[in-house]
Protein backbone atom coordinates (compact mmCIF):
# COMPACT_ATOMS: atom_id res chain seq x y z
CA UNK A 1 0.00 0.00 0.00
CA UNK A 2 1.70 3.08 -1.41
CA UNK A 3 -0.94 5.54 -0.46
CA UNK A 4 -0.65 8.66 2.51
CA UNK A 5 -2.99 6.79 4.68
CA UNK A 6 -5.07 3.35 4.75
CA UNK A 7 -9.10 3.81 4.95
CA UNK A 8 -10.51 4.75 7.95
CA UNK A 9 -13.33 2.11 8.70
CA UNK A 10 -16.97 3.04 9.67
CA UNK A 11 -16.15 1.37 13.24
CA UNK A 12 -13.11 3.72 13.78
CA UNK A 13 -15.22 7.01 13.05
CA UNK A 14 -18.41 5.48 15.70
CA UNK A 15 -16.01 5.25 18.12
CA UNK A 16 -14.29 8.84 17.93
CA UNK A 17 -18.04 10.21 17.75
CA UNK A 18 -19.24 8.69 21.18
CA UNK A 19 -16.45 9.56 22.65
CA UNK A 20 -16.84 12.77 21.78
CA UNK A 21 -20.26 12.65 22.76
CA UNK A 22 -19.20 11.41 26.08
CA UNK A 23 -17.01 14.98 26.44
CA UNK A 24 -20.64 16.70 25.75
CA UNK A 25 -22.71 17.66 28.82
CA UNK A 26 -26.02 16.66 27.83
CA UNK A 27 -24.84 12.88 26.58
CA UNK A 28 -23.81 12.50 30.17
CA UNK A 29 -26.59 13.74 31.73
CA UNK A 30 -29.29 11.76 29.43
CA UNK A 31 -27.10 8.88 29.15
CA UNK A 32 -28.79 8.48 25.82
CA UNK A 33 -28.08 6.57 23.21
CA UNK A 34 -26.50 6.42 19.58
CA UNK A 35 -27.56 10.36 18.31
CA UNK A 36 -26.98 11.00 14.77
CA UNK A 37 -23.51 12.64 13.25
CA UNK A 38 -25.19 15.92 12.36
CA UNK A 39 -26.85 16.40 15.67
CA UNK A 40 -23.74 15.22 17.57
CA UNK A 41 -21.63 18.42 15.54
CA UNK A 42 -24.33 20.47 15.92
CA UNK A 43 -24.08 20.22 19.79
CA UNK A 44 -20.59 20.51 19.97
CA UNK A 45 -20.26 23.57 18.12
CA UNK A 46 -22.75 24.96 20.31
CA UNK A 47 -20.73 23.56 23.56
CA UNK A 48 -17.56 24.95 21.98
CA UNK A 49 -19.51 28.49 21.49
CA UNK A 50 -20.51 28.69 24.84
CA UNK A 51 -17.15 27.66 26.83
CA UNK A 52 -15.61 30.60 24.90
CA UNK A 53 -18.32 33.07 25.61
CA UNK A 54 -17.93 31.47 29.22
CA UNK A 55 -13.97 31.94 29.07
CA UNK A 56 -14.67 35.49 27.95
CA UNK A 57 -17.51 36.19 31.02
CA UNK A 58 -14.66 34.94 33.69
CA UNK A 59 -11.87 36.82 32.34
CA UNK A 60 -14.01 40.30 32.65
CA UNK A 61 -15.27 39.11 36.22
CA UNK A 62 -11.19 38.19 37.22
CA UNK A 63 -10.08 41.74 35.37
CA UNK A 64 -12.81 43.33 37.85
CA UNK A 65 -12.06 41.76 40.84
CA UNK A 66 -8.15 41.89 40.40
CA UNK A 67 -8.84 45.64 40.78
CA UNK A 68 -9.85 45.72 44.01
CA UNK A 69 -7.85 43.23 45.53
CA UNK A 70 -5.42 43.39 47.97
CA UNK A 71 -1.66 42.35 46.67
CA UNK A 72 -0.61 40.02 49.53
CA UNK A 73 -2.83 37.88 51.50
CA UNK A 74 -5.86 37.19 48.76
CA UNK A 75 -3.10 35.47 46.83
CA UNK A 76 -2.29 33.02 49.22
CA UNK A 77 -5.96 32.13 50.09
CA UNK A 78 -6.61 31.43 46.36
CA UNK A 79 -4.13 29.42 45.92
CA UNK A 80 -5.31 27.52 49.59
CA UNK A 81 -8.69 27.11 47.86
CA UNK A 82 -7.77 26.00 44.77
CA UNK A 83 -5.63 23.32 46.15
CA UNK A 84 -8.97 22.32 48.86
CA UNK A 85 -11.26 22.04 45.66
CA UNK B 1 8.05 8.81 9.03
CA UNK B 2 5.79 7.82 11.90
CA UNK B 3 2.76 7.79 10.69
CA UNK B 4 0.35 6.84 14.25
CA UNK B 5 -2.10 4.03 13.69
CA UNK B 6 -5.62 3.66 14.95
CA UNK B 7 -4.34 2.12 18.26
CA UNK B 8 -2.06 4.67 19.30
CA UNK B 9 -5.01 7.29 18.45
CA UNK B 10 -6.79 5.51 21.11
CA UNK B 11 -4.16 5.68 23.98
CA UNK B 12 -3.40 8.80 23.36
CA UNK B 13 -7.11 9.93 23.70
CA UNK B 14 -7.38 8.00 27.14
CA UNK B 15 -3.52 8.93 28.43
CA UNK B 16 -3.27 11.70 30.36
CA UNK B 17 -0.96 13.79 30.02
CA UNK B 18 1.19 14.29 33.03
CA UNK B 19 1.47 18.03 32.92
CA UNK B 20 -2.54 18.51 32.69
CA UNK B 21 -3.34 18.29 36.26
CA UNK B 22 -5.56 20.51 38.04
CA UNK B 23 -2.95 22.04 40.54
CA UNK B 24 -0.18 22.37 37.19
CA UNK B 25 -2.31 24.40 35.07
CA UNK B 26 -3.63 26.65 37.95
CA UNK B 27 -0.26 27.11 39.47
CA UNK B 28 0.68 28.51 35.30
CA UNK B 29 -2.05 30.23 34.90
CA UNK B 30 -2.05 32.16 38.78
CA UNK B 31 1.75 32.80 37.72
CA UNK B 32 0.09 34.18 34.34
CA UNK B 33 -1.94 36.38 36.12
CA UNK B 34 0.45 37.71 38.69
CA UNK B 35 2.13 39.07 35.23
CA UNK B 36 -0.59 40.88 33.98
CA UNK B 37 -1.44 42.16 37.51
CA UNK B 38 2.12 43.86 37.22
CA UNK B 39 2.39 45.23 34.10
CA UNK B 40 0.57 48.12 34.67
CA UNK B 41 -0.80 48.97 37.72
CA UNK B 42 -3.63 51.53 37.43
CA UNK B 43 -2.40 52.60 34.06
CA UNK B 44 -5.08 50.13 32.00
CA UNK B 45 -8.24 49.89 31.79
CA UNK B 46 -10.31 47.15 33.02
CA UNK B 47 -11.16 45.35 29.42
CA UNK B 48 -7.16 45.50 28.42
CA UNK B 49 -6.45 43.59 31.50
CA UNK B 50 -9.84 41.20 30.67
CA UNK B 51 -8.19 40.87 27.24
CA UNK B 52 -4.92 40.26 28.82
CA UNK B 53 -6.29 37.40 31.26
CA UNK B 54 -8.20 36.01 28.56
CA UNK B 55 -4.72 35.50 26.15
CA UNK B 56 -3.47 33.91 29.28
CA UNK B 57 -5.89 31.45 29.87
CA UNK B 58 -6.28 30.26 26.67
CA UNK B 59 -2.13 30.29 26.34
CA UNK B 60 -2.01 28.11 29.57
CA UNK B 61 -4.51 25.76 28.66
CA UNK B 62 -2.42 25.17 25.03
CA UNK B 63 1.14 25.48 26.93
CA UNK B 64 -0.25 22.38 29.28
CA UNK B 65 -1.56 20.49 26.99
CA UNK B 66 1.45 20.07 25.25
CA UNK B 67 2.69 20.02 21.65
CA UNK B 68 1.45 16.62 20.45
CA UNK B 69 -2.05 18.22 20.02
CA UNK B 70 -2.70 20.14 16.37
CA UNK B 71 -5.49 22.47 18.56
CA UNK B 72 -2.39 23.35 21.62
CA UNK B 73 0.28 23.86 18.60
CA UNK B 74 -2.01 26.44 16.76
CA UNK B 75 -3.49 28.02 19.32
CA UNK B 76 0.12 28.83 20.55
CA UNK B 77 1.07 30.39 16.77
CA UNK B 78 -1.81 32.30 17.30
CA UNK B 79 -1.40 33.90 20.53
CA UNK B 80 2.75 34.50 19.66
CA UNK B 81 1.86 35.91 16.70
CA UNK B 82 0.77 39.25 18.29
CA UNK B 83 0.12 42.14 15.51
CA UNK B 84 2.50 45.22 15.23
CA UNK B 85 5.32 42.98 15.18
CA UNK B 86 7.73 43.36 12.65
CA UNK B 87 8.88 40.73 9.50
CA UNK B 88 8.20 36.90 10.08
CA UNK B 89 10.99 34.84 10.15
CA UNK B 90 10.87 32.64 6.95
CA UNK B 91 9.50 29.31 7.68
CA UNK B 92 11.44 26.31 7.15
CA UNK B 93 9.05 24.20 6.95
CA UNK B 94 6.36 23.72 4.57
CA UNK B 95 2.96 22.92 6.21
CA UNK B 96 -0.10 21.29 4.01
CA UNK B 97 -2.15 24.54 4.04
CA UNK B 98 -4.87 23.12 1.44
CA UNK B 99 -7.83 23.71 3.00
CA UNK B 100 -10.45 20.81 3.02
CA UNK B 101 -13.44 21.26 1.12
CA UNK B 102 -16.74 21.46 2.94
CA UNK B 103 -19.32 19.51 1.86
CA UNK B 104 -21.63 19.70 5.25
CA UNK B 105 -22.11 22.70 6.84
CA UNK B 106 -21.66 21.31 10.55
CA UNK B 107 -18.41 20.02 9.63
CA UNK B 108 -17.17 23.56 8.22
CA UNK B 109 -18.54 25.37 11.85
CA UNK B 110 -16.18 22.69 13.55
CA UNK B 111 -13.01 23.19 11.72
CA UNK B 112 -13.74 27.59 12.15
CA UNK B 113 -14.03 26.42 15.69
CA UNK B 114 -11.37 23.89 16.68
CA UNK B 115 -7.65 25.67 16.03
CA UNK B 116 -6.02 24.52 13.26
CA UNK B 117 -9.09 22.47 12.35
CA UNK B 118 -9.01 24.19 8.64
CA UNK B 119 -6.67 21.58 7.08
CA UNK B 120 -7.47 18.43 9.26
CA UNK B 121 -9.13 15.15 8.29
CA UNK B 122 -12.23 14.39 9.57
CA UNK B 123 -11.43 11.54 11.51
CA UNK B 124 -8.19 13.70 13.24
CA UNK B 125 -10.80 16.77 13.50
CA UNK B 126 -13.25 14.87 15.94
CA UNK B 127 -10.46 13.65 18.24
CA UNK B 128 -8.91 16.84 18.31
CA UNK B 129 -12.10 18.63 18.79
CA UNK B 130 -12.94 15.96 21.90
CA UNK B 131 -9.72 17.33 23.80
CA UNK B 132 -10.27 21.10 23.04
CA UNK B 133 -13.71 20.13 24.50
CA UNK B 134 -11.80 18.51 27.59
CA UNK B 135 -9.26 20.74 28.13
CA UNK B 136 -11.93 24.08 27.43
CA UNK B 137 -14.43 22.64 30.35
CA UNK B 138 -11.40 22.42 32.87
CA UNK B 139 -10.04 25.19 32.20
CA UNK B 140 -13.38 26.69 32.63
CA UNK B 141 -13.63 25.33 35.81
CA UNK B 142 -10.76 26.12 37.05
CA UNK B 143 -11.40 30.19 36.16
CA UNK B 144 -14.51 29.67 37.77
CA UNK B 145 -13.07 28.45 40.56
CA UNK B 146 -10.86 31.12 41.04
CA UNK B 147 -13.55 33.94 40.90
CA UNK B 148 -15.78 32.00 43.33
CA UNK B 149 -12.44 31.85 45.87
CA UNK B 150 -11.20 35.74 45.34
CA UNK B 151 -15.03 37.21 45.63
CA UNK B 152 -15.45 34.78 48.60
CA UNK B 153 -11.94 36.62 50.11
CA UNK B 154 -13.14 40.15 49.02
CA UNK B 155 -16.44 39.31 51.12
CA UNK B 156 -15.37 38.90 54.26
CA UNK B 157 -13.08 41.66 54.67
Amino acid sequence: MSGRGRRITDEEINELISKLQSMLPESRRRNAGRVSASKLLKETCSYIKSLHREVDGLSDRLAGLMDTMDSNSPQAEIVRGLLRS
Amino acid sequence: MYRRSFKDTKSSLGSPNPNFSKPMVALRFLRALSLVRCSGPGARSPSYRARGIRRAAYACMAASAGPRRAWSRALLRKIRRRPGRGLRRPRAVIRRRRPVGGGDPLEVALRRLVPGGGCMEYCRLLEEAADYVKCLAMQVRLMQTIVDSASHVNSID
